[in-house]
């Protein structure tokens, strides 16, 4: 079982939390030029990555609140947890 | 090969077992090969043994970063069913068990095949809506599945628990008399063996560190801790790890690498005589001939590549089983361990050509994929021999997410399954 830093309520154990899946995925703005791959990567296509991954969780038994996080995939420890809007740099200096 | 049978096993007994041969031959990689297949699991090894087999391609390499079958072909609950909901699915996966049923014979190796029977139960009238709508779409598609009463699932399954009081009753089940298990190790040795009999090298302890694209977008060769291995034709059925090994080819596949669990018992002497499943809570049963119960959780709700997996999700799925079966309550749990499984959105698999010439993809089986084995790598070997899919697998492909012809197995378990 994970302990989750929640940005806003501090460690907590995981079943308090929902994962939401790959952080930062933006809709396309404009329909009518959005194409079929658009969709495609916004509907379909997450990263995969066998080591450092920024993620989306929900204190959903808890304050109710999305935050996002970044997690090493080969390890499951996270490198931290921060609040929507924010964007820390990965160690490393990775994308 | 040696060929297995009560007269060698006479024979050799009376040789106190001394002549036993090895059964496939330590590769080493050679420069060049006809095709190539990433990944020693149950669906590699059986694509190469096919491709020897029935297409003729002989000069054929399997490469493994561990040891075969050391991956989700050796941590599954080897549960064998082909009842699915759409038309595809259900034609694929059949094509499956009915290979099932002789492979035994074809591999001159005991896969243990036991069609013993697959019950999925249903807990709510939403369950049971959803199970007698696959039943009767089976039945289209020749699928044997029957309905069960409550009681009649207690005839088939004496230790069921269908008392009414219980947080989530038993209202029902989906019986499929023709689904079962079979011995998941035996599956990569007997394909192992067979191939290796063939000619095809199969090489262990080699890692794909990446793979070589030439001018014209054809794949070249593989780059591997063991050198560089060229190949016109390169299957990639590399399971949890198909995202990392296509990354090196710049193909991004809608994978994601959950965590699924599974763990036995201490062994008991036989008390179930089949599977059963249920999907709404999370928790499937069989016993193992040795008679081990062995159990199956869901997968966790993050993706990641540990191989271990939250005990709280054990946790979970032991409660339901307690429940279910109350008889088991005090047994002990001897291992638990966690497999990484590749899924996809709809939760159906891709078997399919690429983007990059010469390079094809069997993967995204997700928490499903021990039983298909023999299907799946039947018809890969067709795709990687003709560069053309087989007619069972012309709609698993990878452009149908892109073109919105899901096979939308997911929504009709409404879990993972």
């Amino acid at each position: 079982m994970l302990v989750i830093h929640c940005p806003y309520c501090g460690p907590r154990p995981e079943p308090e939390f929902a994962h939401g899946g790959q952080a930062h995925i933006a809709r396309p703005q404009d329909p009518t030029t959005t194409t079929e791959d658009d969709l495609l990567q916004f509907l379909y296509l997450r990263e995969n990555p066998r080591g450092l991954f920024r993620e989306r969780w929900r204190h959903a038994r808890g304050c109710g609140r999305f935050f996002n996080a970044i997690r090493d995939t080969t390890t499951d420890f996270f490198v931290t947890t921060y609040k929507v809007g924010e964007r820390p740099e990965l160690p490393g200096g990775a994308a | 090969m040696q060929k297995f049978s009560g007269w060698s096993l006479l024979k050799e007994a009376f040789g106190g077992h001394q002549g036993w041969k090895t059964q496939w031959r330590r590769a080493a990689p050679k420069a060049e090969y006809d095709a190539i297949i990433i990944g020693g699991g149950g669906h590699g090894l059986g694509a190469a043994y096919y491709l020897a087999a029935e297409h003729g391609l002989t000069n054929i390499a399997v490469v493994e970063k561990g040891w075969i079958g050391g991956g989700n072909t050796g941590r599954n609950t080897t549960i064998i069913r082909s009842n699915y909901l759409f038309d595809e699915s259900a034609k694929l996966y059949d094509h499956s068990l009915k290979m099932w049923k002789d492979l035994s014979q074809v591999l001159n190796y005991n896969t243990m095949f036991s069609p013993r029977g697959v019950m999925m139960l249903a807990h709510t009238v939403h369950d049971m809506q959803v199970s007698k709508r696959h039943i009767h779409a089976n039945r289209g598609n020749g699928v044997d599945n029957e309905w069960l009463s409550p009681e009649e699932a207690k005839e088939f399954c004496p230790i069921l628990n269908i008392d009414p009081n219980i947080r989530y009753p038993v209202l029902g089940a989906a019986l499929q008399r023709r689904g079962g298990v079979a011995r998941h190790d035996t599956v990569a040795w007997g394909y192992a063996r067979a191939a290796d009999a063939l000619g095809v090298d199969i090489i262990e302890n080699c890692e794909v560190t990446g793979m070589r694209i030439d001018a014209s977008g054809a794949i070249e060769a593989i780059e591997t801790t063991r050198g560089v291995i060229r190949s016109k034709k390169v299957g990639v059925v590399a399971a949890g790890n198909t995202s990392v090994v296509m990354g090196y080819a710049g193909i991004r596949l809608p994978l994601e690498s959950y965590p699924l669990q599974a763990l036995v018992s201490e062994p008991v002497k036989p008390i179930m005589p089949c599977v059963v499943m249920s999907n709404t809570i999370h928790a499937y049963m069989s016993q193992s001939d040795k008679g081990e119960l062995v159990i199956g959780a869901g997968t966790d709700a993050y993706n990641s590549y540990t191989q271990r997996g939250g005990l709280h999700i054990s946790a979970h799925t032991l409660e339901s089983i307690c429940e279910l079966f109350p008889v088991v309550r005090r047994l002990k749990m001897l291992r638990n361990w966690g497999g990484i499984v590749d899924t996809t959105p709809d939760r159906s698999p891709i078997i399919s050509k690429t983007p990059v010439k010469g390079l094809y993809v069997n993967c995204g089986w997700g928490t499903g994929g021990f039983k298909a084995t023999p299907g799946s790598a039947h018809v890969f070997a067709h795709t990687i021999a003709n560069d053309a899919p087989h007619e069972l697998n012309q709609a698993f492909t990878i452009e149908r997410f892109r073109d919105g012809l899901l096979i939308d197995e997911a929504a009709a378990a409404a879990v993972a399954h």
